[in-house]
């Protein structure tokens, strides 16, 4: 980690709007540039810019849970994608869209892609943060929290 | 259509995740880990009687319709190289119970074989080239953690060569797909056989077919090019090396087979020649290379180099009877050399070592350990009975027909050498006394999970080589589907390719 006030005080700030970024890449990578990888990018630099300013071992803490379950929930979301196309007997991995009315949010288009793409997002969040937890000790100009 | 298809790739992947969420447990890994390969097993039997029954079977993911969409295809080959697939990965696994440590459990050696086997399945069933080569990295990628993992210096040494030489193998592989997009504008291998022979630019087909020749090459271990493999097989624990030997470098020949039969015989004359070149080469090389060795698990690394250039004459002789050849001698070759680093497992488990000179004296203190090796080494030199000896005979009676007298030389001096580096294992290892200051270990419970696979593996070796008809009989109606390519053109694109003529009113 890297002891620093103004870094500190800066990646807690930045932390939050990352987060909610790589949200809106991962949204918008329907129609857009953005997606579920470019999402699980950001949210995973979230986590490192954390991670160099406070440690790792409160990184960990936020994150709540281990990379490697992130990594396994993130696969298993983006194959019951495509498990859910082929229950309904078309192929596998066939796109499937559903439009529903909600009080506020109004008239949604809602996709089984986008299942899909936040499974790429957790197993893009998962390995990232997998190798840079077990590695970021050993970095260059850095001290052990 | 069949979604059956889609099976070998999502079972393993189902096993892998839950393997990753269950990451805490032992237990509960070791057992899932087992179901995963007798669920991979039964799927694969169960695509081998769909296509043995109705014919290829193909699959578009996700609707597309090719060839734009991802096809998945299997044919009698790929059906075949499936079930090898399941047989060895189960057997494998469960020698693996019996003798990975906890640490390498721990770190994820369940989630990562399966993924191996996903990618490996994938590759089979690739019905473009692009898929294939996500496969192959899919192979790469988790083969090359399975070599590091424990993190022994050794095991890092061998694995930089390993991947340096297969990142290499990509890049001519990602290159020859581009240039083959760029000529055809297409990259799947049904619409490809269709749209390349009517492509006016032979030579340059040929120059991509070289390309491929070396992507799939390198892969596939043939000279000159193999260094990768005798220098990372030694390191791992004997599981990983034995599935890896039995599996990896045979994706690497059954990419030739496909290309080479299926889009690459515009100019038999030439590539097909450089093919029988480097098949007589391998061969020698390989086990001259063998016989210089003296470490158990090297002596077997240099012994899948020479047996891969049986299978590449076979590809190389473009006859019926020798594409019958290389496929039976693939399937036989996986069986036997998995089960030879199984048995080399098994001795070191006893005697502690790998090293020739240091062992000894395994023949009087277990006679069945003997018998349950020189089942699968004489099969490997090609004596009869056993299923190595009609694999061989297959491939030499096809040299002699097409008048290959140099490879065939090759071929029978590589198998009379392949018997003595078998007769110096059995000399060194079973039949001299024990050194005086080694001892044997007592069998230990798991030694029953390490022996039960070999047993079976030797079993499938006695069988086939005892009533080899089946496989015979399977291997021609393969190698027929290979040279006559309409019925998998007409699987994957649905109706018969026009002749140009029928456009001329």
């Amino acid at each position: 980690m890297i002891f620093s006030l103004v870094f500190r005080v800066a990646a807690r700030l930045l932390v939050p709007v990352l987060l909610v970024f790589s949200v809106f890449m991962l949204l918008r990578g329907h129609n857009h540039p953005g997606g579920g990888f470019v999402g699980g990018l950001v949210a995973a630099s979230a986590f490192v810019l954390y991670a160099l300013a406070a440690g790792v071992h409160n990184a960990q803490t936020i994150l709540r849970t281990d990379p490697r379950t992130l990594l396994g929930a993130g696969l298993a979301f983006a194959y019951g994608a495509g498990l859910l196309a082929l229950a309904t007997e078309t192929a596998f991995l066939k796109g499937l869209w559903l439009d529903v009315h909600l009080p506020l949010l109004g008239d949604l288009h809602l996709g089984s892609t986008l299942l899909f793409d936040i499974g790429v997002m957790l197993v893009v969040v998962g390995t990232v943060l997998l190798m840079i937890f077990s590695v970021e000790d050993r970095l260059p100009g850095l001290v052990e929290d | 259509m069949s979604h059956l298809l889609v099976l070998p790739v999502l079972v393993p992947l189902v096993t892998a995740v839950t393997m990753l969420l269950a990451w805490r447990s032992r237990r509960v890994q070791r057992v899932g880990s087992l179901l995963g390969a007798v669920a991979l097993l039964g799927t694969t039997l169960w695509i081998a009687a769909a296509v043995w029954n109705d014919g290829v079977q193909h699959l578009q993911v996700g609707n597309w319709p090719s060839p734009f969409g991802i096809t998945l295809v299997a044919d009698v080959l790929a059906a075949a190289m499936l079930v090898i697939v399941g047989v060895t990965g189960a057997c494998v696994l469960v020698y693996a119970l019996g003798s990975i440590d906890a640490e390498r459990e721990g770190n994820g050696f369940h989630a990562l074989y399966h993924l191996l086997l996903m990618g490996v399945c994938g590759a089979f069933l690739a019905g473009d080239l692009f898929n294939l080569y996500v496969w192959f990295e899919v192979l790469l990628i988790t083969s090359f953690v399975l070599l590091v993992l424990g993190n022994d210096r050794s095991q890092v040494k061998g694995a930089v060569s390993y991947v340096l030489l297969n990142l290499v193998a990509s890049l001519t592989f990602l290159a020859g797909v581009a240039l083959l997009y760029g000529i055809a504008g297409s990259l799947n291998l049904a619409d490809l056989a269709v749209r390349l022979p009517e492509v006016d630019a032979p030579g340059l087909i040929t120059t991509v077919s070289m390309l491929f020749l070396v992507a799939f090459g390198i892969k596939a271990a043939v000279f000159p090019l193999f260094f990768w493999l005798p220098a990372a097989y030694h390191t791992p624990p004997v599981a990983v090396t034995a599935i890896f030997a039995g599996l990896l470098t045979k994706v690497g020949v059954y990419a030739l087979i496909r290309v080479f039969t299926l889009l690459f015989t515009q100019d038999v004359g030439y590539t097909h020649t450089i093919l029988l070149g480097v098949a007589a080469l391998t061969m020698i090389t390989g086990v001259l290379g063998a016989v210089t060795q003296t470490d158990v698990r090297k002596i077997l690394s240099f012994h899948i180099v020479s047996q891969i250039g049986y299978m590449v004459m076979g590809l190389a002789l473009f006859t019926p009877l020798a594409l019958l050849g290389a496929i039976f001698y693939i399937l036989h070759h996986i069986i036997v050399k998995t089960n030879l680093f199984l048995v080399g497992g098994v001795a070191h488990r006893l005697a502690g070592d790998f090293e020739l000179k240091n062992l000894g004296g395994l023949y009087r203190a277990k006679p069945w350990l003997a018998v349950l090796f020189l089942i699968p080494a004489l099969s490997l030199a090609g004596l009869p009975p056993l299923s190595g000896f009609w694999a061989k005979l297959v491939i030499l009676q096809a040299g002699l027909e097409a008048e290959a007298y140099f490879a065939v030389a090759a071929a029978l001096g590589a198998g009379l050498l392949t018997l003595v580096s078998m007769t110096k294992i059995w000399n060194e290892a079973f039949w001299k006394p024990l050194p005086d200051d080694r001892s044997l270990s007592p069998g230990t419970p798991s030694l029953a999970a390490m022996v039960t696979p070999v047993v079976l593996l030797a079993a499938v070796t006695l069988s086939i080589g005892l009533y080899a008809e089946p496989l015979v009989v399977l291997a021609e109606r393969s190698a027929a589907e290979l040279l006559d390519t309409t019925s998998y053109v007409q699987a994957v694109l649905g109706e018969p390719p026009t002749p140009p003529t029928a456009e001329v009113r």
